[in-house]
C-alpha cells in the first residue's frame, strides 16, 4: 500500500501542492523583512484565485489571467501598504480586514459576472518540459525522473526562478542589505539615508504580486477550478512555512515542500486509509501548529517587523 | 578670526509636551572640538538630530561653510559632509561590521551587486588610519561596546564627513575605554575634521575640547573658550544655580543580616552565564552599590532577586528564609521593593491612570481588593495620598502616566515601591534620565529608608552615584563581583580599573 | 493667571471616528453598487427604511446582531490582554454543537436544567478551543493569530466528523425520495432546551410584533455578557490584571501578575464568548447543528470589536449597525431580484475596519498637533 502512496506522481504533486504556499510564504519573507506583517496574504491568495479564473475565461488565455491575479495581488498590497506604512495603522488589523475584503468581493464579482459561486477554468496552462514516455519505453528511473523534475506547468518553472532570484537580491545586492536593515532596526537605516517608506512599500507590494501569482497556480493550475473561501488557510500557513524557514527564502522554500507533502499525503490518504476524511483534513492545519512549535526559540523574527517606524519620538 | 564650519541661527524646534529647542543659536569653527553641555533634557539631542535631518525645526536657519543649508533628511546631511555617532548606535545586530559601515553607500560590481571585497579593504584602511584594527566580517552583535563606536565612527568618515556629531559617545564606555576614544578623536582633528562633542560630564569637557556652548531647557545660556573657564562655571551654568549636589550622609548604623546571597548563579536571554558565583550580604541601615560597566550581569542579579528570572544555582535568603526562585507575587509579599532599572518598560503600565500605578503589585490585596471586585473608594484615596507626600505633578490621580514626565514618573514608581514599608530596597540605576531636581528627591528617599533601617540594594552606571550614596561597593565584572569596596578608601581611578577586570593583583581579586 | 476651558472638538471627533469612517465606507460601496448597475440611492434607502423602518425590521436586526455581540466580545476582551484571537469562528463551532449535543442528548431533563446545560456547554466548548492557542501562547509563545486561524478548520474538520457521527435519521419524506441531508445535520434539540421567542414575551405583554420573527432571548443573553464583560475589565482584580498584562506585560510580570496565567484566562473568557453564539443559533433558531462552511460571524466580530472600539457598549452598538447592514444587505437582494450580490456588506465591513483604523491613526495625529500648538 505504501508503495501505491509513495511514487514519483506523488512527490510531483507534493511540489505542486508547495507551489502556492512557497510563494506566498516568499511573500511573507519580502514584507517581514522589511518590517511589515502581512496576515492578508490569505486574502490576496483568494483574490488572485478568481481574478485568474475571471480574467482566464474572459480573455480565452490563461497568461493574462496569470497577470491580473498578480495585478489584483499588488493592488491589495497597495491598499495593505497605504494603511500600515503612511498611515501606520494596526498591521494585524489591516490584514483581517483584507481578508474579510476578498472573502466579500470574490463572491460579489463571482455573482455579478457568472451568477454562480464556482466557476471551472476554460483555457489552460500548457506543460512544459520533456513529454511523458509511454511505459516501456523508457526504464522507470527515467519515467519517475522526469515527472519529478521535467513535466510541469510553466509556473513550477517560474516559481523556482523567483527563488533564487530572491535568494541573490535578498543577500547579494545594496537593495537586500537596505531591505533587511530596515526590518531589524529602520532607525539605523533611516540615519543611513535609506528611505524606510519606499523599502516597506516595494517589499509589501513583492509580497501582495507573489500571493496574487500563488492564488492563480492554486486555481488554474491545482484546482481549475475557482470557489467560494479556496485559499483554505495557506495564507496562515505560508506564514507558518516562512517562520520554519527562519524568514530566507530557500528555508521556506523547504518548508512550503514539507507542507506540500503533508497536503499530497492527505489527498492520497483520502479513501486508502481506515481514518476518517475529516481527520485527514485536519493534516495541513496541524502540522501547521506543530511546525511553529518546533520553531520556537529556533528561529528569530526581524526585529522590527510589525512596527510602524517612528521618526519623531513623542 | 577662524573659519567657520557650521551655523545653526534661531533654531526653535516643539515637542507636543515640551519645547525642546527655543530660538537656538550655535556656531562651530572649522578642525575643533566643540563641546555641547547641558543636562539631560536640556535640548542639546534635539538640536543636532535637526542638524542631522533627522527632526526638522519649526523655524530657524542652518549654514555649512557659510552656505544656507535645507538639511530634510539624513541624505542631505551626508551629502553635506556632516556625520553623526548617536548615543544609541545605529548598527544593526545581525549584519556585519562591513554590512553596517556601507549600508545606503554600497560599493557595487556589476551594478547590481554590492562588491564585498572593495567594501572590507575600504573599512580596513579606515580603521588603520586611526590606529587600530576590526574584523569587517564579524556580526555586530558579537562584538563589545567599545567596538561597536568604532564601527560607527568609521561608518560616519566612509560617507566622507567632515564634521562629526558625537552624542554622548563616553556613557556607554569604561574610563580604559574613554581613553583610547579621546586618542581616536584627536587623530582625527590632527586629520582636520570638525567635531562636536555632546556631553554632561564636565571634565570630559576640560580634557578633550576647545571650546563649550552649554544649554539648558532648551535654551543656549553661554559660549566660553575652555581655556577661559572652569568646571565649576559651566556647571552653574548648566543647571543655573551654585550648587549641584552634596549628599549629607548620617553615620551608619547596621542591625541584622537583611539579604544573603550564596554562589548565585543565573543565565542572561541568550542562554549564556551571566551572573556567576556571587556571593554578598547586606545588612539592615545599609547600602550597598554594585558599581560596574553595563552588561556585566547587574540587570540579571537584580531580576533574579526580585524572582523575574530563574537562578541556576546558589541561593538566596532573605531574614535567613530561602527565597529562591519564589515567584515574583511572592517576594514582594515578603516585602522587597525594586525600583527597575528599566522605567518605562517595567516600571510602570504607560496607559493606566496615576491610582492604577500606584496599587501595582499589592491591587490583588485588601483593602484595594474587596470580595469580587476592586475598591475604587480606597484606591483613589490612596491615590490622592501618596500625590500629596511625594509630589507628584500634575496632581490628578486620573491621569494617564503616559502624560507624565520621567521625574514624575520615578516618583509614582518609588511612592509605590516604599509605600509598603519594605524590608530590602533594590534600586536600579534610579536616577537615569531625571532632571536635577528629580534626583536630589530620589537620593533623599533612599537615604531615608537607609537611616530608617532598611537595606539597599543600589545599581548604578554613574560612578559619581555609588560614591556618594553606599556604604560599601561592590564591583562587578562579566558576572563576577571583583572586589567589594569601602567608599572612604577608594576612587574612581580604582574602580574604573576593577571595572575593566584590568587589575593583576591577586590581593585585590579576594572577595571579602 | 486665568485659563478659560475650551471645548475641545477634536475629542469629540475622536470619539466620533466609528461613524466618520462607516459614512466614508458606505460612499466607497456606492460606487460598489455602481458597478452592478443600480442606484446607490435606492439601494442604500431600502436597506435602511426596511430594516429600522418597523417592528419586525428590529426584530431581524437584534436576531442578526446577536451572534455578532458575542463575536465581537470575543475579540474584544482577548485584544484587552493583548491577543488578537480570530478563532472565534472555530470557537463558536465546538461550543455550538456541543450546545446541540447536550440540547438532542439529555432530552428528559425539563427546561430549568436542561437551558443553563445548553449554555454552559456552550461556553465550555468556546473556552475550551481558545484555551488551546492560549496555552501555546502563554507556555510556547507561538504567535495565536496563525494558531486560531488553524484551529477554525480544524473545528470545522471536527464537526463534520462530529455531524455525520449524530446525523439525523433521514424523515419519512426523504427516504420515500431516496435523497440524503442537502446540509448534514442532527437531530433537533428538545423543546426544554430552546429558547423562547421574544414574540412570545410581547404576546404576553400584549404587544403587536409578528410570530414569524426569530429574534430571541439569546439577544438578553448577549446583552448580560456585554455587562459582565465590562464588569470583569474595568471592576475586578481579574480584569486588572488582564488589561495589564495587555498594555505592558513585562510591567505586569513585575507587579507579581502572572502573564501566562492571565492569556489563558482571558483566551478562555473570550472563548467562551463566541462559544455562546450557540444560544442564538441552535438554542433560539434552528434548533440543530448543521454542518455549513464558515458563516463568517466569526470574523465579522473582529470587525465589530473595532468599530465598538473594543469596549463592551461599543461591541453592542457596532453588533447592532452589522445587523442592520446584513438584513437590510439581504433585503436589497431580494428586493433587486440577486442583482446586488449580498456580499456587498461583507465588502463594505472590510471597508468599515480600514477606515476605522486609518482615522484612528489620523484623529491621534491630529491630537498631538493640536496639544503640540497648544
Amino acid at each position: 500500500m505504501l508503495g501505491d502512496v509513495f511514487n514519483a506522481q506523488f512527490i510531483a504533486s507534493s511540489i505542486r501542492v508547495a507551489i502556492p504556499l512557497a510563494l506566498a510564504g516568499l511573500g511573507g519573507v519580502f514584507t517581514e523583512k522589511s518590517g511589515v506583517v502581512n496576515i492578508g496574504l490569505e486574502g490576496m491568495i483568494l483574490t488572485g484565485a478568481f481574478t485568474a479564473v475571471a480574467v482566464t475565461n474572459f480573455a480565452k488565455n490563461p497568461w493574462v489571467g496569470v497577470l491580473a491575479a498578480i495585478l489584483v495581488g499588488i493592488f491589495l498590497g497597495l491598499i495593505h501598504a497605504i494603511t500600515c506604512i503612511t498611515f501606520k495603522a494596526n498591521q494585524i488589523v489591516s490584514g483581517v480586514a483584507i481578508n474579510l475584503f476578498a472573502s466579500g468581493i470574490t463572491i460579489f464579482f463571482c455573482w455579478l459576472l457568472f451568477g454562480e459561486t464556482q466557476i471551472m477554468v476554460k483555457n489552460n496552462l500548457p506543460i512544459w518540459g520533456l513529454s511523458l514516455p509511454n511505459i516501456g519505453e523508457a526504464s522507470t528511473l527515467v519515467r519517475n525522473l522526469i515527472v519529478i523534475f521535467a513535466h510541469h506547468s510553466p509556473l513550477v518553472y517560474l516559481t523556482i526562478i523567483i527563488f533564487l532570484l530572491s535568494h541573490i537580491v535578498i543577500y547579494k545586492t545594496p537593495f537586500g542589505l537596505r531591505l533587511r536593515s530596515v526590518g531589524e532596526y529602520p532607525q539605523a537605516a533611516d540615519t543611513m539615508g535609506v528611505n524606510i517608506v519606499k523599502m516597506r512599500y516595494i517589499a509589501v507590494l513583492t509580497s501582495g504580486a507573489l500571493a496574487g501569482l500563488s492564488g492563480s497556480f492554486l486555481s488554474l493550475e491545482q484546482a481549475h477550478f475557482f470557489v467560494k473561501e479556496m485559499s483554505g488557510g495557506r495564507g496562515f500557513i505560508a506564514l507558518a512555512a516562512m517562520i520554519f524557514g527562519k524568514w530566507t527564502p530557500f528555508g521556506t522554500a523547504g518548508a512550503a515542500l514539507l507542507f506540500g507533502f503533508g497536503e499530497a499525503l492527505s489527498i492520497r490518504l483520502q479513501g486508502v486509509s481506515a481514518v476518517p476524511v475529516q481527520f485527514i483534513n485536519m493534516i495541513p492545519y496541524l502540522l501547521a501548529i506543530f511546525v511553529l512549535i518546533s520553531a520556537v526559540g529556533r528561529a528569530i523574527p526581524p526585529a522590527a517587523s510589525g512596527v510602524p517606524y517612528e521618526k519623531e519620538i513623542v | 578670526m577662524p573659519e567657520i564650519a557650521l551655523e545653526m541661527k534661531n533654531i526653535t524646534k516643539r515637542f507636543p509636551l515640551v519645547v525642546a529647542n527655543d530660538k537656538v543659536n550655535f556656531s562651530v569653527y572649522k578642525g575643533e572640538i566643540h563641546a555641547l553641555v547641558g543636562e539631560n533634557g536640556a535640548g542639546k539631542s534635539t538640536l543636532m538630530s535637526i542638524l542631522y535631518g533627522l527632526y526638522q525645526a519649526d523655524s530657524g536657519e542652518i549654514f555649512i561653510n557659510g552656505k544656507k543649508a535645507n538639511i530634510s533628511n539624513p541624505n542631505i546631511a551626508i551629502h553635506l559632509k556632516i556625520g553623526m555617532v548617536h548615543q544609541h548606535f545605529m548598527l544593526v545586530p545581525p549584519l556585519t561590521v562591513a554590512e553596517n559601515i556601507i549600508l545606503g553607500m554600497e560599493p557595487r560590481k556589476n551594478h547590481f551587486f554590492i562588491d564585498m571585497e572593495k567594501a572590507i579593504k575600504k573599512v580596513e584602511e579606515l580603521s588603520e588610519s586611526m590606529g587600530f584594527k576590526i574584523d569587517p566580517e564579524a556580526k555586530i552583535e558579537n562584538v563589545s561596546v567599545g567596538i561597536q563606536q568604532r564601527v560607527e565612527i568609521i561608518k560616519v568618515l566612509f560617507r566622507g564627513a567632515e564634521i562629526l556629531i558625537m552624542d554622548e559617545p563616553t556613557a556607554v564606555l569604561t574610563p580604559q575605554e574613554v581613553e583610547e576614544l579621546f586618542e581616536i578623536l584627536r587623530s582625527l582633528k590632527k586629520q582636520g575634521k570638525t567635531i562636536i562633542f555632546i556631553t554632561h560630564k564636565l571634565n570630559e569637557v576640560k580634557d578633550l575640547s576647545d571650546r563649550v556652548t552649554v544649554m539648558r531647557r532648551g535654551q543656549v545660556v553661554g559660549v566660553k573658550n575652555i581655556k577661559d573657564t572652569n568646571q565649576e562655571e559651566i556647571a552653574s551654568m548648566m543647571v543655573g544655580r551654585k550648587v549641584i549636589f552634596k549628599v549629607e550622609k548620617k553615620p551608619l548604623n547596621l542591625g541584622k543580616v537583611t539579604l544573603k546571597v550564596e554562589k548565585l548563579e543565573a543565565l542572561n536571554n541568550k542562554g549564556l552565564p551571566a551572573v556567576k558565583d556571587i556571593s554578598f550580604e547586606i545588612k539592615e541601615g545599609e547600602i550597598l552599590g554594585f558599581a560596574g560597566v553595563e552588561g556585566n550581569g547587574q540587570t540579571e542579579l537584580v531580576e533574579v532577586i526580585t524572582g523575574l528570572r530563574p537562578a541556576s544555582s546558589g541561593k538566596i535568603f532573605l531574614n535567613n528564609r530561602d527565597i529562591t526562585n519564589d515567584s515574583p507575587r511572592s517576594i514582594r509579599e515578603d516585602k522587597i521593593a525594586h525600583i527597575p532599572e528599566d522605567r518605562r518598560r517595567r516600571g510602570i503600565i504607560s496607559d493606566y491612570t496615576v491610582a492604577e500605578n500606584l496599587i501595582l503589585g499589592s491591587h490583588y490585596l485588601s483593602p484595594f481588593n474587596k470580595g469580587l471586585s476592586l475598591n475604587f473608594a480606597v484606591i483613589n484615596n490612596h491615590a490622592n495620598h501618596l500625590i500629596k507626600i511625594f509630589d507628584i505633578r500634575p496632581s490628578d490621580k486620573d491621569n494617564l502616566l503616559k502624560s507624565l514626565s520621567g521625574g514624575n514618573q520615578q516618583k509614582v514608581i518609588v511612592a509605590r515601591e516604599l509605600y509598603g514599608e519594605p524590608k530590602l530596597l533594590v534600586a536600579a540605576q534610579p536616577t537615569r534620565g531625571l532632571d536635577v531636581g528629580s534626583i536630589e528627591f530620589v537620593y533623599q528617599q533612599i537615604l531615608n529608608e537607609r537611616d530608617k533601617g532598611k537595606a539597599i540594594l543600589l545599581i548604578s552606571a554613574d560612578l559619581e552615584e555609588i560614591l556618594s550614596l553606599a556604604d560599601r561597593i561592590a564591583v562587578i565584572y562579566e558576572g563576577k563581583i571583583v572586589n567589594i569596596l569601602d567608599p572612604k578608601k577608594t576612587n574612581e581611578k580604582e574602580i574604573g580599573l576593577l571595572m575593566t577586570g584590568s587589575t593583576k593583583n591577586k590581593e585585590l581579586l579576594k572577595v571579602k | 493667571m486665568k485659563s478659560i476651558k475650551k471645548f475641545d472638538y477634536t475629542i469629540l471627533l475622536e470619539k466620533m471616528t466609528p461613524l466618520i469612517a462607516v459614512i466614508l465606507a458606505l460612499l466607497v460601496g456606492s460606487v460598489v453598487i455602481r458597478l452592478t448597475g443600480e442606484d446607490p440611492i435606492f439601494v442604500y434607502k431600502t436597506l435602511f427604511s426596511n430594516a429600522i423602518g418597523n417592528r419586525d425590521g428590529w426584530g431581524n436586526v437584534l436576531f442578526r446582531a446577536t451572534p455578532l455581540i458575542f463575536t465581537g466580545l470575543t475579540v474584544a476582551f482577548a485584544f484587552r490582554c493583548g491577543l488578537f484571537n480570530i478563532g472565534g469562528e472555530g470557537q463558536m463551532y465546538i461550543g455550538t454543537f456541543l450546545a446541540a449535543w447536550v440540547g438532542f442528548t439529555f432530552i428528559h431533563l425539563p427546561a430549568l436544567i436542561l437551558i443553563p446545560l445548553c449554555v454552559l456547554a456552550a461556553a465550555a466548548g468556546g473556552a475550551l478551543w481558545a484555551t488551546v492557542p492560549g496555552i501555546l501562547k502563554a507556555k510556547t509563545g507561538v504567535h495565536e493569530v496563525i494558531v486560531t486561524i488553524m484551529m477554525n478548520w480544524i473545528a470545522a474538520s471536527l464537526t463534520f466528523y462530529l455531524v455525520l457521527l449524530y446525523k439525523a435519521s433521514a424523515t419519512e419524506a426523504m427516504k420515500a425520495a431516496g435523497v440524503q441531508q442537502m446540509i448534514p445535520h442532527t437531530d433537533e434539540i428538545a423543546e426544554a432546551a430552546r429558547l423562547p421567542r421574544l414574540y412570545n414575551i410581547f404576546k404576553f405583554l400584549n404587544i403587536d410584533f409578528p410570530a414569524h420573527n426569530q429574534v430571541n432571548v439569546s439577544f438578553f443573553i448577549a446583552i448580560g455578557v456585554a455587562i459582565l464583560a465590562y464588569y470583569i475589565l474595568w471592576k475586578t482584580k481579574l480584569g486588572y490584571e488582564i488589561r495589564a498584562v495587555g498594555y505592558n506585560a513585562i510591567a505586569a510580570e513585575y507587579g507579581g501578575i502572572s502573564v501566562a496565567r492571565n492569556i489563558i484566562l482571558a483566551m478562555m473568557i473570550s472563548g467562551a464568548f463566541a462559544g455562546l453564539v450557540g444560544t442564538n443559533e441552535v438554542m433560539g433558531f434552528k434548533y440543530r447543528w448543521r454542518q455549513e462552511l464558515f458563516t463568517n460571524l466569526g470574523f465579522n466580530g473582529i470587525a465589530v470589536a473595532l468599530l465598538g472600539k473594543n469596549h463592551p457598549l461599543g461591541v453592542v452598538l457596532a453588533a447592532i449597525l452589522f445587523g442592520i447592514l446584513n438584513y437590510g444587505g439581504a433585503l436589497v437582494n431580494i428586493y433587486t431580484e440577486g442583482r446586488v450580490p449580498r456580499e456587498l456588506i461583507m465588502v463594505l465591513q472590510a471597508i468599515i475596519v480600514i477606515f476605522v483604523i486609518i482615522s484612528d491613526e489620523l484623529f491621534k495625529r491630529l491630537i498631538r498637533q493640536r496639544r503640540k500648538i497648544a
